[in-house]
């Protein structure tokens, strides 16, 4: 921390780099679960294509097997058949470069606020030439004050943005979010929101968000994909061409939420 | 004592609000604690002993009394000036009951000679054999600490690494786990007779003995933390690009650490009982054998002077280990009852 390193060494986690993100490929991808020996079909032939520094957003019930692509794209789980392509490249791992950000928070209790930022750079043994990124990616959640606290002392909200610095810190390519603000109360998330798009404009990279909350989708994804029911399948693509910052109010948006609506067969709702 | 009050409060403070200070009530709690040692000291020392009795180190026991009652009234002045030392007013009623307590026993033996002898020493008796058999306790203190701690830390490391193991890796869990179920629970001291002829001295025997009685529950239970880890902590580090030695040092083995304090507490419970059977029965030194020596000389005043320093020793370690766990799972404060 005291030594600062010459500029060509220091990599902030963020930077206005347009080609920072990474493409994405999804291409028939099934996969099934087996419970007690039967099987369990959850995905049904995806496809989808993500461009360079895009955010799309998956939208679909609850269960229908949206945190299941996540953990294939995450390299978490292998897919039972189809192929998923990083930059061209079939995933066959975890990798650093692609960091989820899960519903939970799970910050490991025992460490502060700070080692949990660390704890990417640590793993892969960068912690001391990458330091100061931690401080960086602190201070672009929010969270410069409270480097020493441990995850119980934090608000839920608080807890989330050290999520969010722990997976930024890694300066990913593609940020995997599944429902990242899903246990936040309205307010924090409305503020989270706001914050979370103003990030991926900052940084440049490749965003794919996973929720059940149709207004949350409209407001930060440029491209919506609508899931069935189990077994997921691609049920509608709703294109969100509306500049950013977004307004809730907008009527235009109003109008694409219909058209979800409609999709996800809840117009009478309306 | 009223006066001692007045004086300290004739600050600027008033002295209805002193008194309600916790220094006030410290100095209080901590002058009634040294008033009814004062007392004990004064009732050993003033009140003679049963006629024909013989206790050579009444008026010893009547000093040392008296000393505490200075000591305790010394920290209770203290306390005013420092914070640190105001935990006296907590202690209070305990020091103050022991007071009783003690002079209760003085009274039934030394003084009226109530309870039959050689059973029933009175305290000066048990200090006689303190100071006297000094030496001897000394060394068998070394003995038993050494054999204890020897054992305690090879079956602590061993279990641990074994629990990690079994948690950790599939092929571990199926060739050590229905070991561990078989011979486990097999309490360690059905091992004591074979364990003297196998190994080629008694002290190897009973470090091998307390090893054993140390590292069962803390392979079960390091192991159980090291299962009983969430999931999702591995799904993030290894999304963060974590290999296996991190996921086991960095992840496993800290999420599991509060399960492997268990172990560790029950460890150094079973070990006492181990170590004390193993000198009873073979190891020819330490606390254990003092015991079964002074009760094959019916010197029951030695008995309770070894049985009051075992306690101190056992009190003593299983204190160090709690500050030990506090120190490591200091994190912990916030998320369960401390």
């Amino acid at each position: 921390m005291v030594v600062a390193p010459a500029p060509s060494e220091r990599a902030p986690p963020v930077s206005n780099d347009p080609v920072r993100g990474t493409t994405l490929t999804i291409r028939d991808v099934s996969h099934r679960f087996d419970l007690e020996g039967q099987p369990l079909p959850v995905l049904d032939r995806i496809s989808f294509r993500i461009g360079r520094g895009e955010f799309v957003a998956l939208l679909g019930p609850s269960g229908c097997g949206k945190s299941t692509l996540l953990r294939l794209v995450a390299g978490l789980d292998s897919p039972s058949a189809g192929s998923l392509l990083v930059e061209g490249e079939e995933i066959e791992g975890p990798d650093p470069s692609r960091v989820v950000v899960f519903q939970d928070p799970t910050l490991y209790p025992w460490r502060t606020v700070w080692s949990n930022v660390a704890l990417g750079l640590e793993a892969r043994g960068q912690l001391r030439t990458h330091r100061e990124r931690i401080e960086d990616a602190l201070r672009l959640v929010g969270l410069t004050g409270f480097a020493n606290a441990y995850p119980h002392q934090l608000s839920g909200g608080m807890s989330q943005r050290a999520a969010l610095a722990r997976a930024l810190v890694n300066d990913p390519k593609l940020l995997i979010l599944d429902e990242p603000l899903g246990q936040l109360d309205s307010l924090t998330r409305i503020t989270m929101q706001g914050e979370l798009v103003s990030l991926w404009q900052r940084a440049g990279f490749t965003a794919l968000l996973v929720t059940h909350d149709v207004e949350e989708a409209l407001f930060l994804a440029g491209r919506v994909i609508v899931l069935s029911e189990r077994p997921a399948h691609i049920k509608a693509e709703i294109v969100n061409t509306r500049p950013y910052p977004r307004h809730r109010g907008d009527p235009h948006l109003a109008e694409l939420r219909h058209q979800v609506f409609a999709h996800l067969g809840l117009e009478a709702t309306w | 004592m009223s006066s001692v009050v007045d004086e300290v409060s004739s600050g600027p403070k008033p002295a209805l609000g002193f008194l309600a200070s916790p220094a006030a009530r410290s100095l209080i709690g901590g002058l009634a604690a040294a008033a009814a040692w004062l007392a004990v000291a004064v009732l050993i020392g003033y009140w003679p002993d049963k006629p024909d009795s013989d206790w050579a180190y009444t008026d010893n026991l009547a000093a040392l009394c008296g000393a505490l009652a200075v000591a305790l009234a010394l920290a209770a002045f203290a306390g005013v000036w420092f914070a640190g030392l105001q935990s006296v007013r907590r202690l209070a009623p305990w020091l103050i009951a022991l007071a009783l307590l003690f002079a209760a026993w003085e009274t039934v033996t030394a003084k009226l000679g109530l309870l039959p002898l050689p059973f029933f020493p009175p305290p000066q008796a048990i200090l006689e054999v303190v100071i006297d058999d000094r030496a001897r306790l000394g060394a068998c203190i070394f003995a038993s600490f050494r054999l204890l701690a020897t054992g305690y830390f090879l079956g602590a490391a061993v279990g641990f690494v074994t629990g990690v193991a079994i948690g950790w890796s599939r092929l571990a869990n199926y060739w050590i786990h229905p070991v561990l179920r078989f011979v486990g629970p097999l309490p360690a001291t059905a091992w004591l007779p074979l364990a003297f002829f196998i190994f080629p001295s008694s002290f190897s025997a009973s470090i091998f003995l307390i090893a054993l009685a140390t590292g069962f529950p803390v392979t079960v239970l390091t192991w159980s933390g090291v299962a009983g880890v969430n999931s999702a902590y591995y799904d993030i580090a290894r999304t963060l690009g974590a290999g296996q030695r991190f996921l086991v040092l960095k992840v496993a083995i800290p999420a599991a650490m509060p399960h492997v304090f268990v172990g560790l507490f029950m460890g150094l419970g079973t070990s006492f009982a181990v170590l004390v059977v193993a000198e009873m029965l073979g190891v020819k030194a330490g606390l254990g054998w003092y015991l079964q020596w002074a009760q094959g000389w019916a010197a029951y005043a030695n008995m309770y002077a070894a049985l009051l320093i075992m306690a101190l020793l056992c009190s003593g370690l299983i204190t160090v280990l709690f500050r030990l766990r506090d120190r490591l799972l200091s994190w912990q404060k916030g998320l369960v009852r401390w």
